[in-house]
């Protein structure tokens, strides 16, 4: 079965970058560069030491982001949850968050705090939070209120009622919230750099597009498609590991 | 043991009444539950039987009047009840051990003693081997029998039942109620028990209160006598037995559509 996902895995890999191939070859436009010509840009970018350097910058206000819109979008998402008013109150901020036109927002946000790290931080927020926050508090709603009324009856306090039976009721929901917050996150770092300041590898992408070197910025959008892939992989085998399987049924089916 | 939990009634529910918006769900109902007795809540569906039992367990406050358990006034959850759910109420991501246990972790009681006495009303529900098993690996029974063991490890004197043999198969339902028999002859608890089966209610019963609905109220209190001593082989060929069930299906029959 492992060996059948991994044969897979590779065929639609070799289906995709093949297509990409052809379609470069063909080509469908002058500026749509091959699969191996961008793979060959990837790897003298590397050589060069270009790409790690470019990251530094591109992961700054992407792990301070994400790491905010965790901590505060889990925090406020058990909040909504769990109180009627304070979700009457907040829930609609985040789902106008959620539909706003970012980019129709970002020449506000540098009016408001400048072209530095600050209106970066905040592009990945406003892109990273809702997801989470609304998949949070959607969970934590969700709850089935015989468990909730199993632990009022055997006498658990409110803060053990949270902690021991909403919460990891929550929690593989709340995971879910987490990936797709991350990876809204990267579109979001990626984002505030082609549109607040080019740094990083949104330096590399505007900076090769306007020299026209179509397989540098073709192979800095690729290692970032890469990396996203990576990381919400691993998010995956940490949640695996966490829960076991055992979520998998549910107890009064 | 005090002068007040002595007393022969467990629980007193004076006058009650509980309203659900426009709904009239109890009507100023009144009734007691003997000690060391099973007392089934029997009547049509919506007749406020579950309501009834969820204010005793303190889960739903009443509009008006007074429930007391061992003499004390109920405003909330209280030691003196443990619960045992129609839906079982498991934490599906925690094994049996510790599901059984969850009542004691809820109280502050130690891991390595709550496990101890876990492990203990697990063997007495016949649950032994199965300590490590996550409840969807059970059979609907199975995990009603960790609700009942969770119930009972926290050794409170009142088990209030609601419909808890209703999601289970008729063979272990039946298996369910002899068991529910000996354990209502050997534990010293009072029982509480609510459900819409007369034959069950007849057969596990020391007393049944025959609620009618629109609004609430308790129609009639049937105490089988004849038939209790016997032994749990012949009660269902009793002929007071199959009387008593006549007899209830006549009063409720009009209310069922």
């Amino acid at each position: 079965m492992r060996n059948r996902t991994l044969s897979l895995k590779i065929l639609s890999s070799v289906l995709i970058f093949g297509a990409w191939e052809v379609a470069g070859r063909v080509p469908v436009s002058f500026a749509f560069p091959t699969f191996l010509e961008s793979m060959a840009a990837l790897w003298t970018l590397t050589i060069e030491g270009t790409i790690f350097t470019a990251y530094v910058e591109t992961l700054k206000p992407l792990v301070v982001g994400v790491m905010i819109s965790a901590f505060f979008g889990i925090g406020l998402g058990v909040w909504i949850g769990l109180s009627r008013k304070f979700d009457w109150f907040v829930s609609p901020i985040f789902i106008v968050m959620q539909s706003a036109p970012l980019a129709a927002l970002i020449p506000l946000l540098i009016m408001v705090y400048g072209i530095g790290l600050t209106s970066k931080v905040f592009v990945v927020c406003i892109m990273a939070m809702p997801v989470i926050v609304l998949n949070t508090s959607g969970a934590v709603r969700n709850t089935s209120v015989s468990i909730i009324e199993m632990g009022k009856s055997f006498l658990g306090t409110r803060r053990e009622i949270i902690m021991k039976i909403i919460m990891p009721s929550a929690s593989p929901i709340i995971f879910v919230g987490l990936r797709l917050g991350i990876s809204a996150g990267f579109i979001g770092a990626i984002l505030s750099e082609l549109k607040i300041t080019p740094t990083g590898v949104g330096d590399i992408i505007s900076y090769s597009r306007s020299i026209a070197d179509y397989p540098s910025m073709y192979a800095a959008i690729f290692s970032i498609i890469l990396l996203a892939v990576l990381f919400l992989n691993i998010l995956e085998r940490v949640e695996v590991m966490i829960f076991k399987g055992i979520n998998k049924g549910l107890v009064s089916d | 043991m005090n002068a007040i939990s002595t007393s022969s009634k467990a629980v007193e529910v004076r006058n009650v009444f509980k309203n659900y918006g426009e709904v009239e769900a109890l009507q100023d109902l009144s009734l007691d539950f003997p000690r060391g007795e099973l007392t089934s809540l029997l009547g049509p569906s919506g007749c406020g039987k579950t309501t009834l039992l969820k204010i005793i367990a303190g889960l739903l406050p009443a509009d008006s009047g007074e429930v007391m358990v061992n003499g004390e006034t109920v405003t909330g959850p209280g030691p003196d009840r443990a619960f045992v759910f129609q839906d079982f109420a498991l934490l599906p991501w925690a094994s049996v051990i510790r599901n059984v246990a969850f009542g004691l972790e809820l109280r502050g009681v130690g891991k390595s003693e709550r496990e101890a006495i876990a492990e203990k009303y697990i063997a007495d529900v016949g649950l032994d081997g199965f300590e490590l098993k996550f409840p969807h690996q059970l059979s609907g029974g199975m995990r009603q029998r960790v609700g009942l063991a969770r119930a009972l490890s926290v050794d409170a004197q009142v088990l209030l039942m609601d419909e808890p043999f209703s999601a289970v198969d008729e063979q272990t339902r039946r298996k369910f109620q002899e068991d529910l028999l000996n354990l209502v002859k050997h534990e010293n608890k009072t029982f509480l028990f609510v459900t819409h089966s007369i034959e069950e209610a007849v057969y596990v019963s020391d007393q049944i209160a025959l609620l009618l609905p629109r609004p609430s109220r308790v129609s009639e209190i049937i105490r089988p006598s004849g038939f209790r001593d016997k032994g749990i082989d012949s009660i269902r060929r009793d002929s007071e037995y199959l009387d008593i069930v006549d007899r209830i299906w006549d009063s409720l029959r009009t209310y069922v559509e």
